[in-house]
């Protein structure tokens, strides 16, 4: 199967011909979307032969790679997946989270790069790369309000699919492993929370990490583990800066992977308003 | 179905022995496929390789529930004429020494009066000779302060109240302020480890802040392993 090459941007496209600029006759008339139609022109101008080596190249690199990763399939599945008749921007949200995510996951690499996980130094690292390091303020600013972002979305996601009943069957396991995602979002604030270690970073860390202990049996465990300790002390910075950018980063990663693979290979659901036709609903659900 | 020879136990289970079962190659009175074998050695391997790197690490994660890192340390707060029976004075203690300021606390110091319900010291002989309040609050670890006209630890984050014998008087907090053990050597008071108590002013180990100490909710809060 064949599909359509994707629309040249219009520096590649031939020119069309002026009205009264001659007869006309030998310009290229083609659509300007089809790779091979070129050659047939008699008369190949300069930006005809960019075109086409720009297409060759492209097609020569895709090939290339298809021929040797046979993605295309899946990546045609994934890209150009039909979705249901009524989609609306609520559908966007679940995206929206995972942009914050990478956003979250982007400026957290270069926050690292300044930052300096030692209890006597972390609040001095954190004010170097506010105030003198250049953008720093910008670049910490988008991490610390894209958090709150990202949990905003994560909510609103969460109620999208609540409300418009996308967690039924056959969905059920996607929603799981949504609230798993939830848990570890809701985490991942906990712990980059402490990071800035000034008095409110340290004292809402104590009182987060006591609320921990007060869960009767396992409590005093938990809270134990956090602090590596019995006492807030020199582990537990640390400890709250591996579990934020390492072991939380990559859990999250693998299962919004496992959430995008089971919401390509179910489809998205069409919203409730939107009255399905039997035959429409008889195809889909091949 | 009725030419073939009789088969013990056709119907409800397989044989166990791999000859019974027409496997090719059997031998005589053997029970596991050498593919099976093969299956079993390589799941065997690779967990015994995964737990090998994996327990290690585990533990190293948890190791601090387990072991007491701080030995008994006693710290000197001032001489013995600083403390009335009246009042409590504030001092500045290390609980965590190498994080600097963040590792400091402050603590309520008084002499003991004989009709305190306080507790005796460690072996159990003498009462403690001082009544050093832990100003970490027992609903979820935010610092009270003592307000000497009503004689009430107070806390700022979620209204707790103690009274001047940091036993409850209202609020969320589940147990009375913690305390720490006193000591007086050559006129000099010494403050040493912390431990918690109950509401009938009976101690305690060491426990965290919104963990209950009274009836069952004893056995519902453990004490550390280390303890």
């Amino acid at each position: 199967m064949k599909l359509p090459s994707p629309p040249l941007p219009k520096f590649l496209r031939p020119t069309p011909p002026r009205p009264g600029d001659g007869n006309g006759d030998g310009a290229d008339r083609s659509p300007g979307n089809g790779g091979g139609s070129t050659t047939t022109a008699p008369e190949p101008k300069k930006l005809d032969k960019a075109r086409g080596a720009a297409v060759e190249g492209t097609a020569s690199v895709v090939g290339y790679l298809d021929e040797r990763t046979g993605m295309s399939p899946f990546l045609r599945g994934f890209l150009y997946r039909k979705t249901p008749k009524g989609n609306t921007w609520y559908y966007t949200l679940g995206s929206a989270t995972m942009f914050a995510f990478v956003s979250q996951a982007v400026t957290g690499i270069f926050l690292a790069m300044y930052y300096t996980p030692d209890a006597s130094r972390a609040y001095d690292s954190v004010s170097h790369l506010t105030n003198e390091v250049f953008l720093g303020e910008l670049v910490r600013g988008m991490h610390r309000w894209g958090s709150t972002v990202m949990i905003i979305l994560i909510f609103l996601h969460m109620a999208r699919v609540f409300v418009f009943g996308a967690y039924k069957y056959p969905r059920e396991i996607n929603w799981v492993i949504g609230v798993v995602l939830l848990v570890l979002t809701l985490a991942m604030g906990f712990t980059g929370y402490l990071l800035p270690f000034d008095q409110r970073s340290f004292w809402a860390t104590v009182v987060g990490v006591n609320i921990n202990a007060s869960a009767p049996v396992m409590g005093p465990y938990i809270a134990d583990f956090l602090r590596g300790g019995a006492e807030f002390g020199a582990a537990t910075l640390p400890r709250f800066y591996a579990i934020h950018m390492l072991l939380l980063p990559v859990l999250i990663g693998a299962l919004i992977g496992a959430h995008l693979y089971l919401v390509s290979k179910l489809g998205t659901t069409a919203p409730p308003w939107v009255k399905g036709e039997k035959k429409s609903i008889s195809e889909e659900t091949i | 179905m009725a030419d073939r020879p009789p088969q013990p136990n056709s119907k409800q289970k397989k044989s166990r022995y791999t000859a019974d079962r027409g496997v090719a190659g059997a031998y005589e009175g053997e029970t596991m496929t050498r593919r099976g074998l093969m299956t079993g050695g390589a799941l065997a391997a690779g967990g015994i390789a995964t737990a090998a790197f994996g327990l290690p690490a585990l533990g190293f994660a948890v190791g601090p529930l387990l072991e007491n890192q701080e030995p008994e340390v006693w710290q000197d707060v001032g001489p013995e004429s600083d403390f009335t029976t009246e009042t409590y004075v504030p001092r500045v203690i290390n609980i965590v020494a190498e994080i600097g300021e963040s590792g400091k606390t402050t603590i309520y110091v008084r002499k003991a009066l004989p009709d305190d319900k306080s507790p005796s010291d460690k072996s159990g002989v003498e009462p403690l000779p001082m009544v050093a309040i832990s100003t970490r609050c027992a609903h979820l670890g935010c610092p009270v302060r003592y307000i000497q006209a009503s004689r009430r630890f107070v806390c700022p984050c979620h209204g707790g109240i103690y009274d001047d014998q940091g036993a409850v008087g209202g609020g969320p907090p589940v147990r009375p302020l913690d305390r720490f053990y006193t000591r007086v050597r050559s006129g000099r008071v010494e403050i040493g480890d912390r431990f918690s108590l109950n509401s009938k002013l009976e101690r305690y180990s060491p426990r965290d802040p919104s963990q209950h100490l009274d009836g069952l909710w004893e056995y519902l809060y453990p004490s550390r392993p280390s303890t």
